[in-house]
This record gives C-alpha cells, sequence and structure tokens, in this order.
C-alpha cells in the first residue's frame, strides 16, 4: 500500500512539472492558435540566463527570478513579432507555422550552445530544507513548493481569462482577429502579450525543473514531448486541464514504470497522446469548438 | 514547361549523376548518396504532406523501421537484399497503416504532435529492444549483393542508390497523375468538397500514410546498405525535422524540389558537421526566412523567374518604347 502511495506521489512530483511545461504550450495555442515547437528551448534559453544571474554573477535570488521572468517575456514579445507576426501577415497555413516554430527551436538552441556551451551545469533549487513525512511518504520541500507554483498559475491564469479585461480580449483575439479588431483590440499587441506570457510560463517552467534535472541545452526537450501529452490530456485549450493532464500523466508514467517496465516511457507518452486524441480529441477538460468549412 | 522540355531535362539529371560516379571522389559520391536515400524519403513525406496535406514530423519513425527490418533480415535471416528491400517497404507501410487510423481522426497540428511522438517512441523501442537491435551499440549491416555481386565500394553504391532514385521518383511522378494523386490533393484542398466529389477520406488518407510510409522503409534500407551500420539516433527527431525541412525548402508538392532540396540540405548538414552550434542557428534562420519569404521554396524558383522576367521585359519596353510624335 505505502508502495502504492510513494508511486503516485513521484509521480505527482514529476507531473507538476509536466503540467507546468503545458501551461505555456496551452496558453499560446489558445491565444495565437500556434502549437509552439519552440517552447522547449524557449524555456531552456529563459533558464540559461536565470542560470547566469543566479551561479555565475550570483545576484540575490529574488531580484535574479525578477529579471529572468522580465527577459523571458521580452524573448517571447521578440520570437512574436520578428517571426510570427511576418508569418501571420502571409496568412501562412499550418505547415509553415509548425516549420517556423521548428526553425526557433533551432535557433535558440544553437544559440544556448554558443554562448553558454554544452557542459552539463546545475541550478541549485529555490526551495531548500529538510524533507517532510506524510504519513507513509517523504516528499521534498521543492516538491511541494512545485505544485503549490504549478497549481497557483493554474488557477489564476485561468481566473484571469475569465473575468479580467486583458483576459477577455485575448480570447476575442483567438476566436476571430478580425471581429476583435473592429471591437477596438489591439490584435498585434495582445498576441505579444500572449508571447510574452507564454514564454514567461516556459522559463517558470525551466527554473523549477532545471533544479531537479540538470541543466544542459536539451533539457527542456526531454520533457517537452510529455508536455505536450499533458495538454493533450488536459483538452489543449484549457489551463487548469493542462496542469491536471500533467499530474495524471506524471502519475500514470510512473505506475506504468514501476508495475510494467521501465524504460518505455516514453512510447508511453506517444500511446497516451494517440488514444486521447482518438478517443476524446477534446481531451478532459476542454470544449471542441466546430470549424466552419 | 513542355513535356519534351522536362524529358529532356530528366534525362540530362540522369546522365549527370551516371557520369558523376565516374567524376567525382568518393566522399562526394557517398554524400550524393546519403542525398539519394533521404530525396526518396522526402519523396515519400510529400506524398502525404505536400498532396495529402497531412502534417508528419514523425518520418524517420518509418525510415528507422525499413533499416531495422532490412538489417535484420539480411544480417539475421540471410536474406538476399532484393528482397529485404521489399520487405523493409512493406513492413513500413504496415506499421503506416497502425498509424494512419487513428490520424484519421487528427489534423493539423494534433497530427503534428501525435506524429512527434511517433518518431520519439519508435527510437526508444529500438533503443530498449536490445537483444534485437543491439540497442544504443547500433547493429552492422551487411553490404548489399545482387546474385553474385558484393557492392562494396562507394561507387556502385552510389550507382545502386541513383537507380532506385530514378525508379521512386518515377513512380511517384506517376501516381499523382494518377486518379489516386488527384484523389490526394482533392482531399489537400477541402476534405468537405472531396468527400462531395466521391473521394473516400478514410481510404485515401490511410493510403497516403502507406505510400508515404512505404517510401521511408526503401529509404532506411537503402541507409543502412549505404552506411554499412545503423544506431537508433540516426533516426530521431532531428532527423525527421530535417526531413521536414527538405520539403519546405524543396518546395511542397513538387517532386523534383524534393531531390535538390535533399541534396542542398545533405551537404550543409556534412559540411558544417563541426559547428554544431552555428550550423544549428543557420539551419533555424534558413527555414523561417524560406517559409516568411519563399513560401514555395526551391521548387516554385523557376515559375518565380519566368514572372521577374516578364516584369523586366515589361519595364523595358516601357522604357524605351517613345510614344509616337504627332
Amino acid at each position: 500500500m505505502d508502495a502504492l502511495a510513494r508511486q503516485i506521489a513521484n509521480g505527482l512530483a514529476v507531473g507538476t512539472l509536466y503540467g507546468l511545461m503545458a501551461l505555456g504550450l496551452v496558453l499560446i495555442y489558445k491565444t495565437a492558435d500556434v502549437v509552439n515547437f519552440g517552447h522547449g528551448d524557449m524555456a531552456a534559453f529563459s533558464t540559461f540566463l536565470g542560470y547566469t544571474l543566479l551561479v555565475l554573477w550570483r545576484w540575490p535570488t529574488l531580484p535574479a527570478l525578477i529579471v529572468t521572468l522580465l527577459l523571458a517575456a521580452v524573448l517571447g514579445v521578440l520570437v512574436e513579432g520578428l517571426v510570427l507576426r511576418p508569418a501571420r501577415a502571409r496568412q501562412a497555413p499550418v505547415l509553415a507555422l509548425v516549420v517556423v516554430t521548428l526553425g526557433i527551436a533551432q535557433v535558440l538552441n544553437g544559440s544556448i550552445g554558443a554562448l553558454w556551451g554544452r557542459q552539463v551545469k546545475s541550478l541549485p533549487p529555490l526551495v531548500v530544507g529538510p524533507p517532510l513525512r506524510l504519513g507513509d511518504v517523504i516528499v521534498t520541500r521543492e516538491q511541494l513548493f512545485n505544485l503549490g507554483v504549478g497549481l497557483t498559475l493554474a488557477l489564476a491564469l485561468f481566473l484571469f481569462f475569465r473575468l479580467s479585461k486583458y483576459g477577455i480580449a485575448l480570447r476575442a483575439v483567438a476566436q476571430n482577429p478580425v471581429a476583435a479588431r473592429l471591437m477596438g483590440i489591439g490584435v498585434n499587441r495582445m498576441l505579444a502579450m500572449a508571447w510574452g506570457l507564454g514564454a514567461g510560463l516556459g522559463a517558470v517552467a525551466g527554473l523549477l525543473i532545471a533544479p531537479a534535472t540538470f541543466l544542459e541545452p536539451d533539457t527542456m526537450n526531454f520533457v517537452l514531448i510529455r508536455a505536450f501529452a499533458a495538454a493533450v490530456l488536459g483538452g489543449f485549450t484549457s489551463l487548469p486541464g493542462a496542469m491536471l493532464g500533467g499530474l495524471l500523466l506524471g502519475v500514470l508514467e510512473n505506475l506504468v514504470a514501476g508495475y510494467i517496465a521501465t524504460e518505455l516511457k516514453a512510447a508511453f507518452a506517444f500511446a497516451l497522446i494517440v488514444l486521447v486524441l482518438a478517443v476524446r480529441p477534446a481531451g478532459l477538460l476542454g470544449r471542441v469548438t466546430p470549424r466552419k468549412v | 514547361m513542355s513535356a519534351r522540355w522536362q524529358a529532356i531535362l530528366w534525362g540530362g539529371a540522369l546522365v549527370a549523376a551516371v557520369a558523376a560516379a565516374f567524376l567525382l571522389p568518393n566522399y562526394y559520391l557517398y554524400l550524393l548518396g546519403l542525398s539519394g536515400v533521404w530525396a526518396i524519403a522526402a519523396l515519400g513525406l510529400n506524398l502525404l504532406t505536400g498532396y495529402a496535406g497531412q502534417i508528419s514530423i514523425g518520418h524517420a519513425g518509418f525510415v528507422a523501421i525499413g533499416a531495422y527490418t532490412a538489417a535484420l533480415l539480411q544480417g539475421k535471416a540471410g536474406v538476399p537484399f532484393l528482397l529485404a528491400l521489399p520487405a523493409a517497404g512493406l513492413v513500413s507501410a504496415g506499421v503506416g497503416v497502425l498509424l494512419g487510423l487513428p490520424a484519421l481522426r487528427l489534423s493539423g497540428p494534433y497530427l503534428a504532435i501525435a506524429t512527434l511522438g511517433f518518431v520519439v517512441a519508435v527510437e526508444q523501442v529500438f533503443d530498449k529492444w536490445s537483444t534485437l537491435t543491439g540497442g544504443f551499440q547500433g547493429l552492422k549491416v551487411p553490404r548489399p549483393s545482387i546474385g553474385p555481386l558484393v557492392l562494396a565500394d562507394d561507387r556502385s553504391l552510389y550507382l545502386l542508390v541513383v537507380v532506385l532514385v530514378g525508379i521512386m521518383t518515377w513512380l511517384a511522378r506517376n501516381l499523382i497523375q494518377s486518379p489516386v494523386g488527384r484523389a490526394l490533393l482533392a482531399l489537400r484542398d477541402s476534405e468537405p468538397a472531396a468527400q462531395a466529389a466521391g473521394v473516400s477520406l478514410t481510404r485515401f488518407k490511410v493510403l497516403a500514410f502507406v505510400l508515404s510510409a512505404f517510401y521511408g522503409g526503401i529509404a532506411g534500407a537503402l541507409y543502412g546498405a549505404l552506411v554499412g551500420f545503423i544506431s537508433p539516433p540516426d533516426f530521431g527527431l532531428t532527423v525527421s525535422i530535417f526531413l521536414v525541412s527538405v520539403m519546405v525548402v524543396g518546395g511542397l508538392a513538387s517532386v523534383p524540389g524534393m531531390l535538390v532540396g535533399a541534396l542542398l540540405l545533405t551537404l550543409f548538414f556534412q559540411r558544417l558537421s563541426g559547428l554544431r552550434d552555428l550550423r544549428s542557428v543557420l539551419y533555424g534562420l534558413g527555414l523561417i526566412l524560406v517559409v516568411i519569404l519563399a513560401p514555395g521554396g526551391l521548387g516554385r524558383l523557376p515559375s518565380l523567374c519566368r514572372h521577374l522576367a516578364t516584369q523586366v521585359r515589361l519595364s523595358l519596353i516601357r522604357r524605351f518604347s517613345t510614344p509616337c510624335p504627332d
């Protein structure tokens, strides 16, 4: 029994990280209608910036984190303005958008390698302290902190999209850019904001994931495929769904590893993606929007 | 371009490709052979994406399945190359059915995500199934032999690739001009309209997957024969993205574009193989620029040139034709 409880606890800890990564993917898809295959490398780039401030320049934690998140947002805005806006202006088809984000991934991955090298680095955890006992299960403070951050962000963004003026404007842009513009919404500005927010979420994910794993240019890409699975599981348009999908994937993956085969985690993520998309394309919390023909 | 000019150009390309076997040093023959392998895979991907409009960034998975099928058939079961090659294509096509069926319900970005998962999963399965595949240590592939003839040197391997690229290109061109090809195009342009015209969505979408997987499998078998060694990372996500890039640079739905694109990108990757980071940046920038500035890729270059030439001629005529004096 306690073995099972431990498996589930470990699964939740890993799943939090998948969910964090999935949040940014969902946010950008929901607002800009782009599946961002560069999300992993954008997150990694921001995390390396954080590494420079925290470890190389020894800044105190809080200012370093704030500056990192701001820089990440700038990166997102730049990507939107320099790459996606011209593509949008030419009404690029879905394939072109996929290829463009793959291109962004390549550019950033190469830049990380050139600027910071490809040796493995380590980032200290943001929260330290002795681990806690919950019954038979031992969890670290870091894991609890990650879970807290993930759930808070998912909830806060959910409320932001539901209630705030900017959130509603973002949804309007996603639904119909032309109508949104006619209602006086600056479409380009809103999309820049969406990418800034998405990139910031990626940075949060990176800063929390890197201490748990290690830091090298491809770190985040290992997580990205799981984040896609998490996002698909949650419906790809629902922010709480992304977090829920991440947690569920983490637990399922750990159970598969514990009881079936340790080494087929990526194959499992793939099987889950195909299964969810085939059986329930809207995921757990997503909603189906019929497309006009 | 008239049919006669096309025939002359294709004939010229074939003659040049065969002449190269006797003129170029071995290293370049190897690079050209490799380009041919990726051109075959890209021709298949192009049937799926360029013609049928289904995005796949998991195509290296099919290449992997073909490569391992051929290597194992030849190495462990002693099957001759000429049988192992089509077998690789068929096994890969079989997996294409398995992926094509769930793909029926997916479109656009969702299909891209699912196929991304596919290539990662295939790589991991070949990596972990080490009793059969040798895992990450890879697998030696026997040199292909045709009857008593063993193709062991770079020149004969290159000629083998030329023959196969020729056959696969010819097949692709004929397929596109057949009713099947037109059905695929109709599906790409509008699924409801195609269905209304009697094109079966199920049959042709799955068929597109099967055909492109078959091409991938053939390319995989040929890769093993050419390189002599395969390991799971040879067919990872990077290779999938490479194939998509070949297609985008060469021009969607252009058969000669795939050959040119594969040649250019293979040379680019091999020449810059020592400068990984720089190559990555240039590669990414190149992709972004092609998509934004030249969405048709190189396949549209001839028509673009013709358009420009007409514009120049018109402006010259305007400049130099003096108005009639009264």
